[in-house]
């Protein structure tokens, strides 16, 4: 009899979980460095009850939304700029494909000086985060759009913004979503970082709590944080860039 | 050129004078087109058949507006060709459709481009054309969802839906199986008569050339010139099996191979 696909890493991580917390209960471990899973569950429980996991999630969110759209938006018609426009790709192109591989967070002290512990500072670390890997994306997927469909859309009569709105840019859409998701990955860890590293004053985020729980010895609110970053980041792929792609692929038969 | 001295032919869609194109490859500067002088009447099926590298497919890229001569000169009527336009639409070697778009949507392209028309005289035009390639029921399809015989009907019906005055076809059924070949040559010929459009065929296939073509134009490669030209007088429709078809596909052929064997002989 075959096994449902589901039973498996069901028991792994049942087996894994109990073992944990029997680990943690007999002793074996301090738990004030390791707490046992019902201890970060009930963190989870009174951080939700209480709303500070909520109004923390909430502001993280609205940076990571705000700066990642920022970002994008700005990112695809520069990415579109550099394609159309030989020296542009030659400078800003070159500089967004260096700046790129910069890790965002080294965005933070020059963000810091700047805008001071503010929404700002963080909102532009994101758009940091975000916009290079999207003007790279677009760059590249325009570049590699099809010469056949712009051949037969230009005997159409296409031509300028009909061209780009109508073909280039939807031929290039698939290369343009991945490095929007890439985009997002980076966002969401260098805000993350941020977040951690500095006290902003304008809002408590994820990081911040995570950061607290730390000063204050609170290991079950440091690795509830920890899950609640992963959850986020499972969510955001789950109900936003997977279904995209997933649609995508099957409407133009990928 | 001497523009006083470019004489159109009144009942020509597309006059060539003297068109010659060159291009800079890794060995030196290429001449693809040398000296090509043609007239495509109104309404007249102009077929281009030669061995590849004989600058057929540039012929039609130059007609078609998407690249320029070095030297000569194309018109379409009385006004010069220099940049793609709707009057003359291209069905390419491979369909070419948009895999964002559905079928009616593929088609309707050209028609939104026309300013003049409605959005349902466009609907209507496009539906037209889609039952004409016989794929009325496949409207809502995404290209990859159709076979490739069908999706080159569909791009037959993309190019032929905004009316163009000349329609240009690029091999557009080499990459099919033969059956559907055949189904498309009896489409093909079906709208031509119907709609007598003019059009201007390029392909390796002799034996298509001569099915399809009122004339057909024999061109030799290293440069591209016109050998010879056949006047075509089967009646339509022509099956590509029939025998006194065969044997005239067999003289321009034969045609072919002596000059091409003659030019071998230069060389050496």
């Amino acid at each position: 009899m075959k096994l449902p696909r589901f039973v498996i890493p069901t028991l792994v991580a049942v087996t894994f979980l109990g073992g944990w917390e029997w680990f943690v209960r007999v002793g074996h471990v301090n738990d004030v460095l390791v707490p046992a899973p019902s201890q970060i569950l009930h963190w989870f429980w009174d951080s939700l009850l209480n709303g500070e996991l909520l109004s923390a999630t909430w502001v993280t969110m609205r940076r990571l939304i705000i700066g990642f759209a920022i970002g994008a938006a700005l990112g695809v018609p520069l990415g579109a700029l550099c394609a159309r426009v030989r020296w542009i790709r030659d400078t800003l192109g070159v500089l967004a494909l260096g700046l790129q591989t910069l890790p965002s967070v080294c965005w933070v002290p020059l963000a810091l000086l700047w805008f001071g512990q503010e929404e700002s500072a963080l909102l532009f670390v994101v758009v940091m985060g975000t916009i290079w890997a999207v003007v790279i994306a677009v760059q590249e997927s325009v570049l590699n759009v099809q010469p056949l469909y712009l051949r037969a859309a230009m005997t159409m009569g296409s031509k300028g913004w009909h061209l780009w709105l109508r073909v280039i840019l939807p031929a290039a859409l698939p290369g343009v979503l991945s490095g929007m998701k890439q985009g997002w990955a980076f966002a969401w860890r260098s805000l993350m970082a941020a977040e951690i590293f500095v006290v902003i004053l304008t809002g408590f985020g994820l990081g911040s709590l995570l950061h607290a729980g730390r000063e204050l010895l609170r290991m079950d609110q440091v690795m509830g944080v920890m899950t609640v970053v992963v959850l986020v980041g499972l969510l955001a792929d789950l109900i936003f860039f997977s279904p995209l792609e997933r649609w995508l692929r099957r409407s133009r038969g990928l | 050129m001497n523009p006083a001295s470019f004489k159109t032919h009144p009942s020509a869609a597309l006059t060539l004078r003297n068109v010659t194109k060159r291009f800079n490859g890794a060995a030196g500067c290429v001449t693809a087109l040398d000296d090509i002088t043609l007239d495509v009447k109104e309404g007249e099926f102009l077929v281009l058949v030669g061995p590849s590298g004989c600058g057929k497919s540039t012929l039609l890229s130059l007609l078609a507006g998407l690249d320029q001569v070095d030297e000569g000169a194309i018109r379409l009527g009385e006004e010069p060709v220099r940049s793609p336009g709707r009057d003359r639409l291209v069905m390419f070697q491979q369909d070419a459709l948009f895999p964002w778009l559905n079928t009616l949507e593929n088609v309707m392209f050209g028609l939104r481009l026309k300013p003049d028309l409605t959005e349902a005289e466009r609907l209507e035009s496009a539906r037209y054309y889609l039952s004409l390639v016989g794929l009325a029921d496949k409207e809502k399809a995404r290209p990859h969802e159709l076979s490739g015989g069908m999706r080159q009907r569909v791009a037959l019906a993309r190019s032929l839906a905004p009316n163009p005055r000349v329609l240009l076809m690029d091999e557009p059924f080499s990459a099919l199986d033969a059956l559907t070949r055949d189904q498309l040559y009896r489409d093909i010929q079906d709208i031509f008569t119907k709609r007598k459009k003019t059009i201007v065929l390029v392909t390796h296939n002799i034996r298509e050339a001569v099915c399809l073509g009122d004339r057909v134009v024999l061109l030799s490669p290293n440069p591209g010139r016109v050998r010879q030209i056949f006047d075509i007088n089967l009646p339509r429709p022509r099956r590509i099996n029939d025998p006194e078809l065969a044997s005239l596909a067999a003289e321009v052929t034969d045609a072919l191979s002596s000059h091409l064997s003659r030019s071998q002989e230069g060389l050496a």
